[in-house]
């Protein structure tokens, strides 16, 4: 994995409990506490520019199935079924975010219709395709949370 | 007969989306041939929704004009082909449809609007698709046709064409409910890797866009429906498993007793809609 640089902020508020350089947490070891999931999933920060990336395509994120999203106005068809994510970045913090991704039934409650990107058990009749997969790696979950950050009103 | 066609309400759009394309005009009424479909109907007392609507109401104004008129809507290429088997002697019996049944419009109206319909043969409910395979092999003498295969749309649009304009109106006491509550189990258990259920979205969320559909009830009062994006009329059951791999799960196989037992609880969810068949879709 080639060295990232990281927001200072971000860097500091990491420090405590960033794992090992390329230690990826497994989907069944993210321990959500307080609605949040303090360290990144893969101990280094993601890359917006990708994320915005797994954020549009079809077969990855997908937000933009369910989420408005302004600085996506290029693109046609947003989705009306989420809350718009302008400001995302203002309203929640990155291990917010983190929780949100990994697991939203977590943060929203048991009903939400928004999938969780970082759990790969506990489904039922799941294709064979993707089964024991998770929707989106921890890699890339890192990437939309840097992604989400940068959309500030 | 080339019939009148009317929009009746205000014709201007009634929702711009996002990115201001065409979404229907939701107060449009569905006028087919002169006649007035129900397409919006209070529901029942027990139903979760107030009020039930067609999955025509949340079609683009261009879709939906080409159900108004049976010499545009694309199903009816299939009515065609069906109206010549009804006509045709076929197996063992030698006998064709008309042979034993006479005319279709009487001796199959009002039927799709009770489909499922209990069987006491089989001690089950069945499919229009599973009433027709019977009398094909029980009486016609003749080989099952595969579910959607063209012959069998052909035939469920032609017997569904029959009950046009009548409510839709199936069993759900007696023998049914057991069936009709396994229905139910299925309609709100979530599956696949989107861990997602058909509530969350035809329940939850029907009006809303998500990316370029525009999320309906999921109602089957029109079925089978000409799909555009099908290129062809498509049975329930494949609609139900093109939602089922949406959400990256393994669908049941059409016919099953899942999707029967969900078919006959989606179709409860429609009661007092017009059937439709057959509709148009994109
Ligand atoms: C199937 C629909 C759906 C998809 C797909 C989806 N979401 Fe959501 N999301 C929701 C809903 C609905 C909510 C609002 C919470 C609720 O009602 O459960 C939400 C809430 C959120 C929130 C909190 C919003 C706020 O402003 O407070 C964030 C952040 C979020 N989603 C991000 C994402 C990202 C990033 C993706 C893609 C990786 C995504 N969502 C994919 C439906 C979805
Ligand atoms: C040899 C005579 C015969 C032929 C040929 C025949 N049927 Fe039937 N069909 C019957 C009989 C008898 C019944 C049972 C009627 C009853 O029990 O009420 C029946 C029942 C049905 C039913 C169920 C009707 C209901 O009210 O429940 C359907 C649908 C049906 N036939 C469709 C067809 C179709 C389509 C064809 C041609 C492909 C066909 N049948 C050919 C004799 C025939
Ligand atoms: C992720 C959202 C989603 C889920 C979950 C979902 N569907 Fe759908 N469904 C759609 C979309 C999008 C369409 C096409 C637009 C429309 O009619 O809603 C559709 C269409 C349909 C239609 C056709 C309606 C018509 O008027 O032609 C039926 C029937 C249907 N769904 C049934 C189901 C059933 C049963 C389930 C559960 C097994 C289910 N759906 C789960 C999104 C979903």
């Amino acid at each position: 994995m080639k060295p990232r640089l990281m927001p200072a902020a971000l860097a500091a508020s990491l420090l405590a409990w960033v794992p090992a350089q390329g230690e990826t947490v497994a989907p069944s070891d993210v321990e959500i506490v307080d609605l949040a999931v303090e360290a990144s999933l893969t101990g280094a920060a993601g890359d917006a520019e990708k994320g915005r990336a797994w954020f549009l395509d079809r077969k990855l994120g997908n937000c933009l199935a369910c989420h408005m999203n302004s600085d996506m106005a290029d693109q046609p068809f947003h989705g009306e079924v989420g809350t718009p994510l302008d400001g995302v970045g203002d309203r929640w913090s990155a291990a917010e975010l983190r929780a949100i991704l990994v697991n939203s039934k977590e943060v929203f409650g048991p009903d939400t219709i928004m999938p969780a990107f970082y759990r790969d058990s506990g489904f039922h009749r799941v294709a064979e395709e993707f089964e024991g997969k998770t929707i989106l790696t921890a890699e890339q979950v890192e990437d939309v949370i840097a992604y989400l950050l940068t959309l500030k009103e | 007969m080339r019939g009148t066609v009317a929009i009746l309400g205000a014709s201007a759009l009634a929702i711009a989306g996002f990115a201001g394309f065409g979404i229907a005009d939701e107060e449009a009424e569905l006028v087919v041939e002169g006649e007035t479909l129900v397409s919006r109907v209070a529901a029942p007392e027990w139903h979760p929704l107030d009020q039930l609507m067609s999955g025509w109401v949340f079609r683009s104004d261009e879709t939906q004009a080409l159900q108004l008129d049976d010499f545009e809507n694309p199903g009816f290429a299939a009515i065609t082909l069906a109206e010549e088997v009804w006509e045709t002697a076929a197996g063992t019996s030698g006998k064709s449809c008309a042979d034993c049944h006479g005319d279709a419009g009487e001796a199959m109206k009002g039927l799709r609007a009770q489909m499922p319909k209990w069987s006491e043969t089989a001690g089950e409910p069945w499919t229009l698709e599973d009433w027709i395979n019977w009398s094909r092999t029980e009486h016609q003498g003749a080989e099952a046709w595969k579910w959607e295969s063209d012959e069998m749309l052909a035939m469920t649009a032609f017997i569904g064409l029959q009950s046009r304009g009548m409510p839709v109106n199936v069993q759900i006491d007696g023998p049914m409910e057991e069936w009709w509550e396994r229905g139910k189990e299925l309609y709100y258990t979530r599956v696949g890797q989107l861990d997602l259920a058909c509530y969350h979205c035809h329940e939850g969320n029907y009006g809303n866009m998500i990316r370029a559909d525009h999320l309906s009830q999921g109602q089957v009062n029109g079925f089978p429906v000409y799909r555009l994006k099908w290129g062809k009329l498509g049975s329930i059951h494949r609609r139900f498993k093109g939602c089922m791999e949406n959400i990256r799960a393994v669908p049941y196989k059409r016919g099953s007793d899942e999707f029967t037992a969900l078919e006959l609880y989606v179709a409860s969810r429609g009661m007092g809609l017009s059937v439709e068949t057959p509709s148009v879709r994109n």
